[in-house]
């Protein structure tokens, strides 16, 4: 299978402490890889190093095959970002965001491209709305939606359903997993939901001290290292990430 | 090196747009206190030709005061224009986008280039319908005159946005008074002669100040210094060329701190 995001040896230090620890993973194409991990972990400092808006003190990152270092402008416009901590400008409609980011991005038949999304993601009585009135459930659709725009090859979601009731929730899972099935793109998603990344993610990371500590199907980990559910073995990491590590 | 990308310029310029369009706030300031300045400086300028018994300051205080209001008008442009993004917190996505920082740059002085034009000619229809003044005597010296604080303005109004880029949105009041600071040093109103030696030294690396002392040559009656006007340009453009570079390598320090990842208070770097 096509790797759509290849990591290599990826650190971020900050002086003398490292945020992330020379990690290397791959997503491919029709993957959804679980980034898990308690707070302080390194998954966010990861997506933003794959972003682009951070400088990895080490290590590379490849997406859709384009070196992120020496092609990032070609490597982002294969990269769709979405995260509930990085609303749209809410002095702008819903449709004038989407114009915009659709222009960053260089979609092509951008009017056709939009109206698609708004219809798919259930935003079309929100087109002419200011991104800064509508509810943080509805930011985040516009945010999926910009994430969308140029059908990426690698859709980057940090906690894309956090503020979401659990009807659109399963909505957005819903659509996120049919664009995945199609093909048409890979995705890296980090969440805290556990019962949100057993049923979504073909395969997860845990991430503890910017290392990865386990990596394997989210359905099976648990019990592999003699845990009821994923959640156990979530506080079993954030507890004792050592112990789990020797095991 | 990647091609520069109109639609992406385009971008930048189209937020500004709807920006300016959808706010009373955003377009007032655009033009009103450069039309309040060339009111209030229009209305000495007469008193002091009153009292002067005949001699026209109009030319030498009021195309002063319009030439520097131009200048700040284009730096705030650019700067105004940044913080937009800052104001908005949105970073992330914008510069997690395919987007360079030659690309944005060109997008931030393209909506200043607008912004400032809209109030330069609010201020050169009160300043010669109202008030009389006329750039007929300056000929065709006036479009360098322009152009230099055009260029110097957009240098001023970048490294103001590298500055609050680099040392956090709290950072944008050291950006507003810029062009206060530099007036002095400009000679806006007077000679550079008239000041001090150390004073002086500042004058003649400012691209300003050569455009002032030529305006006032030109009141004066001794012709364009077609000289001195083409060593301001060669300046405006070095400066340009060099807050470009200092926005450069702030961008690159931001990236490496995570600054950039994390832009929403002040500098903790």
């Amino acid at each position: 299978m096509e790797q759509v995001l290849a990591v290599a040896g990826l650190v971020k230090r900050y002086g003398e402490r490292p945020a992330v620890d020379g990690i290397s993973f791959g997503v491919a194409r029709g993957e959804i890889v679980g980034l898990l991990g308690p707070n302080g972990a390194g998954k966010t400092t990861t997506i933003d190093m794959i972003l682009g808006v951070l400088a990895p003190s080490a290590g590379t990152i490849h997406v859709a095959g384009l070196d992120l270092a020496s092609r990032r402008s070609q490597a982002l416009e294969r990269t769709g970002f979405a995260a509930t901590y990085a609303p749209l400008p809410g002095n702008l409609t819903v449709a004038q965001n989407l114009r915009i980011f659709g222009m960053l991005h260089g979609v092509r038949e951008l009017a056709a491209r939009i109206d698609e999304l708004v219809h798919e993601l259930d935003l079309v009585r929100f087109r002419d709305v200011k991104c800064g009135i509508l509810s943080s459930g509805e930011q985040t659709r516009v945010g999926l939606a910009k994430a969308l725009l140029a059908r990426p090859a690698l859709l980057l979601l940090d906690e894309p359903t956090a503020s979401l009731d659990p009807a659109t929730a399963r909505e957005v899972r819903a659509k996120i997993r049919a664009c995945v099935a199609g093909g048409a793109c890979g995705v890296l998603w980090t969440s805290h939901n556990m019962y949100e990344v057993e049923e979504v993610c073909h395969r997860v990371l845990f991430l503890s001290h910017g290392r990865i500590l386990l990596e394997g199907n989210p359905r099976t980990l648990p019990r592999e290292h003699g845990m009821a559910t994923l959640e156990d073995l979530f506080v079993a990491v954030a507890r004792e990430p050592l112990a789990l590590e020797v095991a | 090196m990647t091609a520069i990308r109109p639609c992406r310029v385009g971008a930048i310029v189209l937020r500004q747009a709807y920006l300016l369009r959808g706010s009373v706030s955003r377009v007032v300031p655009l033009f009103a206190w450069v039309a309040i300045d060339i009111v209030l400086w229009g209305f000495i300028t007469r008193y002091l030709n009153h009292l002067t018994g005949g001699f026209d300051l109009v030319p030498a205080l009021l195309g002063a005061v319009l030439l520097w209001d131009f200048f700040s008008r284009v730096m705030h442009g650019v700067t105004m224009a940044f913080l937009e993004d800052v104001w908005s917190r949105s970073f992330l996505n914008v510069f997690g986008s395919p987007l360079t920082i030659p690309e944005y740059l060109l997008g931030l002085v393209t909506s200043a280039t607008v912004t400032s034009a809209i109030g330069l000619v609010v201020m050169l229809a009160i300043a010669t319908g109202v008030f009389g003044l006329s750039f007929l005597p300056y000929g065709a010296a006036l479009a360098p005159f322009l152009l230099v604080l055009f260029l110097f303005g957009i240098a001023f109004g970048i490294v103001g946005s590298s500055v609050v880029l680099r040392l956090g949105p709290a950072a944008e009041w050291f950006v507003w008074p810029l062009p206060a600071l530099l007036s002095p040093f400009a000679a806006v109103f007077y000679p550079v002669s008239t000041l001090p030696g150390w004073m002086q030294a500042i004058s003649h690396v400012l691209p300003a100040s050569y455009v002032f002392e030529g305006m006032r040559a030109v009141a004066a009656g001794q012709g364009v210094r077609w000289g001195t006007l083409a060593v301001s340009t060669a300046l405006a453009l070095g400066y340009v060329a060099l807050a470009c570079l200092v926005f450069a390598r702030v961008f690159r320090l931001v990236l490496r701190t995570g600054l950039l990842a994390r832009y929403s208070a002040e500098s903790v770097s």
